[in-house]
This record gives structure tokens, sequence and C-alpha cells, in this order.
């Protein structure tokens, strides 16, 4: 089967690096996040979730593609949009629901909930609540690599808004100066909450700012999992030998709104319809090339399907099932 | 006895830590070559090397958040503002990341960081360059704020301060850098959360922090030859206060006088005297405890106009004296 794929999926590092086997993990992944995700929407409505929400659905792809490539020893920085992220890393929807939800026994125990989810011995150093926060946490994380001369790189995931805060440049420059093992995962889901990334920026990339600071910068299909996993574990491979940053603008789109409390009055539906499409849905896609290359076929697809939702609802029940955290607690982590 | 200079201390408290543990780094705006802009880092780079003493563009932001990424990877960074002012700059990636980073992720990291910021007014340098911020470090929970104000204290503190596990704010003054004391050669560290009894004295609690300390010794000085026996505590550290010393001070003299330059309202001085009040000292109270602060205006530059705009040794003098004469 993988001479078939070689075949049909010319020129990917993805099949050389991932095999059969973990192309077929990476589209269970995205199939988790898009289903989790839809409970989670679902969960909102019905108050079972506590505080905001920024789903993942449809930026899937840049979420597992850009995880896949990155190896153990390796450490992430997420940020508000970040359950995709964190079920990408940990596989553990159990733990990601039960922060949604504001339980004990996720990953922050009810402290942090679905922007701050953090499993920090696996390098999954955090979400964050402000735009660009985990770019100049990204220098510090990478200064600590390359004093130690680690064998490791560090990526940072921000959105489109997060390239017009300071932050991005400072962070940039820094890294550049340095040399320093980051990776920049500029996910561009086309809205910075309500604004279109054409109103925020004058120039036609973000990527195209990289040039700024003197290091490669891509735009790439973020909705193409290939793409997006050959693309950052190059920009990995070029960390790892001491030749610096790469920023990488993956191109995808925000399905849900911004949060909870969007109208979307600043979208059509049919804009929306339009990325929900089997040529730019990214589960659709990476589906369809794998089929197409018979990595997997119709029957695994459906098994997996049910496996997800299985997983999923296991997922709720846990976090149901969970204990709200206790407040003799509250005081316990403020210092160390 | 050696004595140092507190840049001295301050440098020597460095070295030691550095020499102890290859761990601790610097990070800051023209710490190598030139020294830091008060010339506390001097001689380091030479020491350690560009990989330990980094020097960095003019990115306040990113060095605060240099030193939170590289403190959650298990480095002891010293993070060097320049002038207090800065740090401004990078309050979001000091506060809201550094800060709040441990509890946010239920304990899973820790932030052992030491920011260094050079304050305080008295040079001339106007309202950006003059600023005293410890409160503002103060009303955060995950932050220590620590404020030397000798040359023994400044190295002691520091050492102890690189020690800690969370983020500390280290406020130093600019007018101290001079100030030569004893300063022991070994490695010594000095608490933090303990603050210190400087002068004993029966008739008045006199609180003073950084430069105002060595102003309240003078005032107690003059303030006994007028038969008024002043008790002088430095808190040294504001987050955590220990007010311990200060109530048990409080409850001996029954009047309570807080010192600090920065400006009164929302200052420490009030968070002194709301502790004394609501404790056990209270009905020792022969007073109303006061405040003596830096007027409500930003620090100007003019000689004349900034000595009127911070406290200074007469006007502890004469509160002094309003207190004990129970002219308040």
């Amino acid at each position: 089967m993988q001479n078939v794929a070689r075949e049909m999926l010319p020129q990917c590092q993805a099949l050389e690096e991932l095999g059969p086997a973990g192309l077929k993990a990476s589209l269970a992944s995205m199939l988790l996040i898009r289903a989790f995700e839809e409970r989670v929407d679902q969960l909102y409505l019905a108050g079972r979730t506590r505080g905001t929400l920024h789903l993942s659905i449809g930026q899937e792809a840049t979420n597992v593609g850009a995880l896949r490539a990155l190896k153990s020893g390796d450490r992430f920085f997420s940020h508000h949009r970040g359950h995709g992220h964190a079920l990408a890393w940990t596989d553990d929807p159990r733990r990601v629901m039960a922060d949604i939800m504001g339980k004990a026994g996720g990953f922050c125990d009810g402290f942090g909930g679905t922007m701050h989810m953090a499993d920090v011995k696996s390098g999954f150093l955090g979400g964050n609540g402000i735009v660009a926060g985990g770019l100049p946490l990204s220098a510090g994380v990478g200064l600590a690599i390359q004093l130690r001369a680690e064998d490791a790189v560090c990526l940072v995931f921000f959105g489109d808004g997060a390239a017009n805060e300071g932050a991005f440049h400072e962070a940039l420059n820094m890294a550049s100066i340095w040399k320093l093992p980051v990776i920049y995962v500029c996910e561009n889901n086309s809205y910075a909450m309500s604004t279109p990334v054409n109103r925020s920026l004058n120039v036609e990339t973000i990527s195209s700012r990289a040039a700024a600071y003197g290091f490669p910068g891509y735009t790439i299909d973020g909705n193409d999992f290939l793409e997006v996993f050959d693309c950052v574990h190059a920009a990995a491979s070029r960390a790892r030998k001491g030749d610096g940053p790469t920023l990488v603008e993956a191109l995808t789109y925000r399905i849900k709104g911004h949060s909870r409390s969007d109208r979307q009055a600043y979208r059509s539906r049919e804009e929306v319809r339009r990325w929900q499409e089997p040529d730019r849905d990214p589960l659709l896609r990476l589906e369809s090339r794998l089929l197409h290359a018979g990595v997997v076929d119709e029957n695994e697809v459906s098994a997996m399907k049910v496996r997800t939702n299985a997983r999923v609802d296991d997922a709720v029940a846990w976090a149901d099932a969970a204990p709200l955290p206790d407040p003799s607690g509250l005081m316990d982590h403020v210092y160390a | 006895m050696r004595e140092l200079s507190y840049r001295e201390a301050l440098n020597e408290a460095l070295v030691q830590a550095m020499d102890a543990d290859p761990d601790v780094i610097l990070i800051g705006e023209d710490i190598g070559t030139y020294g830091g802009a008060f010339g506390v880092t001097r001689g380091l780079l030479d020491r350690y090397g560009t990989m330990r003493v980094i020097d960095t563009p003019i990115s306040e932001a990113g060095i605060a958040g240099a030193c939170v990424g590289a403190a959650i990877s298990g480095l002891r960074p010293v993070g060097d503002m320049q002038f207090s002012d800065f740090i401004t700059l990078g309050m979001e990636q000091m506060v809201l990341q550094g800060a709040r980073m441990r509890t946010m992720f239920a304990g899973q990291v820790s932030v052992p960081l030491v920011m260094r910021l050079p304050g305080g007014a008295g040079t001339g340098a106007a309202a950006q360059h003059s600023g005293s911020y410890e409160n503002w470090f103060v009303h955060v929970p995950g932050l220590k704020v620590v404020m030397p104000a000798s040359a023994y204290d400044a190295k002691g503190l520091l050492l102890s301060a690189i020690d800690d596990d969370n983020p500390v704010i280290f406020c130093e003054h600019k007018l101290l850098y001079n100030a030569r004391g004893h300063v022991p050669e070994e490695a010594y560290r000095e608490p933090l959360g303990v603050s210190r009894v400087l002068r004993q004295g029966r008739d008045l609690t006199l609180v003073a922090t950084s430069m105002m300390v060595s102003l309240a010794l003078e005032a107690a000085n003059q303030l006994a030859e007028e038969g008024i026996d002043v008790e002088v505590i430095d808190p040294r550290t504001l987050r955590p206060l220990d007010e311990t010393l200060i109530v048990q001070s409080v409850i001996r003299t029954g009047r309570l006088l807080v010192v600090h330059e920065a400006v009164e309202t929302g200052g420490f001085g009030g968070e002194v005297v709301a502790r004394v009040v609501a404790s056990e000292a209270f009905d020792y109270l022969d007073a109303p405890p006061l405040r003596l602060a830096g007027k409500e205006v930003p620090v100007p530059q003019s000689e004349v106009l900034e000595a009127a705009a911070i406290p200074q040794m007469q006007d502890i003098v004469r509160d002094a004296r309003k207190l004990v004469r129970n002219q308040v």
C-alpha cells in the first residue's frame, strides 16, 4: 500500500515522515477536532460550558499538520483558539472537555479553561488569552534551547490579528538576530474577530513581513494538511540546523464565529458555505487524498468516524462526571 | 569591614549567582559592553559571554517575554529594564503572562525570574525616567516585590530573588547606586518577606522604603536631638509583606508614619496603614497613622520642582513632630 501512496502523493514529506499509519492518525486527529468542537458548540448552547469559546472548526489541517511536524522534546505555544492544538497534541479529549466545563481533572483544573490549557511536560506550553501573547515567550524558550544546545524547536501559533501587535515585531526581530530555533505559524483565518485581513494590513501577505526580519516566510494553503506538514517540517529542520526562524502563514478559514457571542454580520453565509465545500474543507480534502492514494478505504474512514463520535461521547461523559475543583485549593498555585 | 557601593553589591550578587549556577542568565538593553545604563552589569559580558549576558534590541515587551519564556524552560533569567518606567512597555508579558501563568496552568510551571527596575527621582530626568512603580506590582498576585535600600540588602536580597522560584520585581533606586555600606564577601542571602528594624525607638514607628530609608534615619537622628525617639523599619519586601514587626512596633510607640517616594494615592503606605489599623495595634494608636509620599504630579525636571514633588528629610521631621506632639 505504501508504494501506491508514494505514487499518488509525489514529493510529499508527510508520507516519508509519517508513513501510512501516521497519515491515518492525522486524519483521525482532524476528525476528532471537528466532532469535538461541534459537540462543544452544542454544549455551550445548552449552558454546560463555562466562559467564552473560540472554536477550531475549519482550521484542523493547520492544527494537526503543524503539530505532527514536531518531534518529542519540541515545544509549542497555542493561542485563544486552542482546542484543536490541545487535541492534536495530547489526543486527550476527556481532559480538554473537563477544562472547557470548568471541572477538575483537566489540564488546568478549573483555573485556565478554554484559553489556557497546557501540558507543559509534553511540550505544550499553553494557550493564551492575549493576542500575540505567546510570541515574546517563544524567544525565551528559543534562548533556553539554544543555551543548552538541545535538539529541539519551539513553534508558536498566532492569528492574523496578532501580526499587527507590537509584540510580533519585537519577537520576530529577536528570533532573527539570535537565530533562534522558533517556527512562527500564523493561522490566517481571514478575520481578526470581525475585521477582515485586507483591512488590517496593506500588504498582500503576512509572510512577506518575514523579509523585514531577514528570514524566510511562506504563505501556504492552510487547509491542505500535507502542505502544512511539509512546510512546518522544513521550517523545523532549518531551526534544528541552527539556521534560525521561519514564518509560515497558513491560509485557512474560521467556520464558526469568533466566539459564541459573534452574530457574524461582517460576512455572508454564502462565503462560509463556500469554505465548507469539498475543495476547501480541510477534512474532506485529506480524506479524499488518502482515499485516492489508497492509504485508507471507505470502510476505515467510516469506522474512524464512528470511533471518533464514541470518543467525544466518552469525553463528555467523563467531564460530566468529573468533580468541580475544590475551592480550598484556590490559592494553591499562586506561588511556587 | 569591607565596603561596597550598592552598584558593586548588585554586581557581586550577579557574579556569585552566575558562578554558582549556569542557568542564571542576564537579558536587557546595553547590559554587555556598556555595562548597563547604571553600570550594574559591568564586566559580566567578558566573564560570561554573549550566551549568558544577552544584549537585546530596544524591545521591552520582548525582554519581559524572553525572561518569562526562559524561566519556564528551566533557566533563571535576570532581566534589566534600564529604567523602571520602561516596564510599562512590558507590562503585558510581565503581568498577564509571567505572573499569571502558574495559576492559569494549575501549577504546571514555575517562573523563576528577576526583573530589575532602576527607578526613582532625583536625577532631573523628568516624568518618563523618574517613576516609582512598585505598587503597580504589589497589586499582582503571583509576583514578589523587593526594594532594597542599602548595599548590604541589595546583594543579599538579589541573591535570594534569583534563588526564588517565582517572578520577583526588584526595585532599585538610581540615587542609591553610589551609596556605600558594609557588604560581606560571601554569597549571603537576605530572606524575602522579612522586614528589618534599622533603629529602635519609643515614640514613633517610621516605616520607609528605598531612598526614603536613609532620609528616615537622618530625620530620626535630628529628632533624637529634640528628644523624640523614632523607630525606623524597612519592610524590604513589599509583596509578600510581613507586617508583624511594624504591628509590634506600633503597639509600643502608638504612632505610625509611612514614607515613600511613589505618589500617595493607591501607594504602599495605604497598605501599611490599613494593615496596622486592622491589627491588634489599633487599640494602641495615640494618633491617626500618617503617610508622607510623592505629590500627585508627574515628576518634574527642575531641581526645585522635583524636590517639591518628593519627600525630603525635613518633611519627615515635620510630620514626625506633628504626630508625636499630637498636632494631627
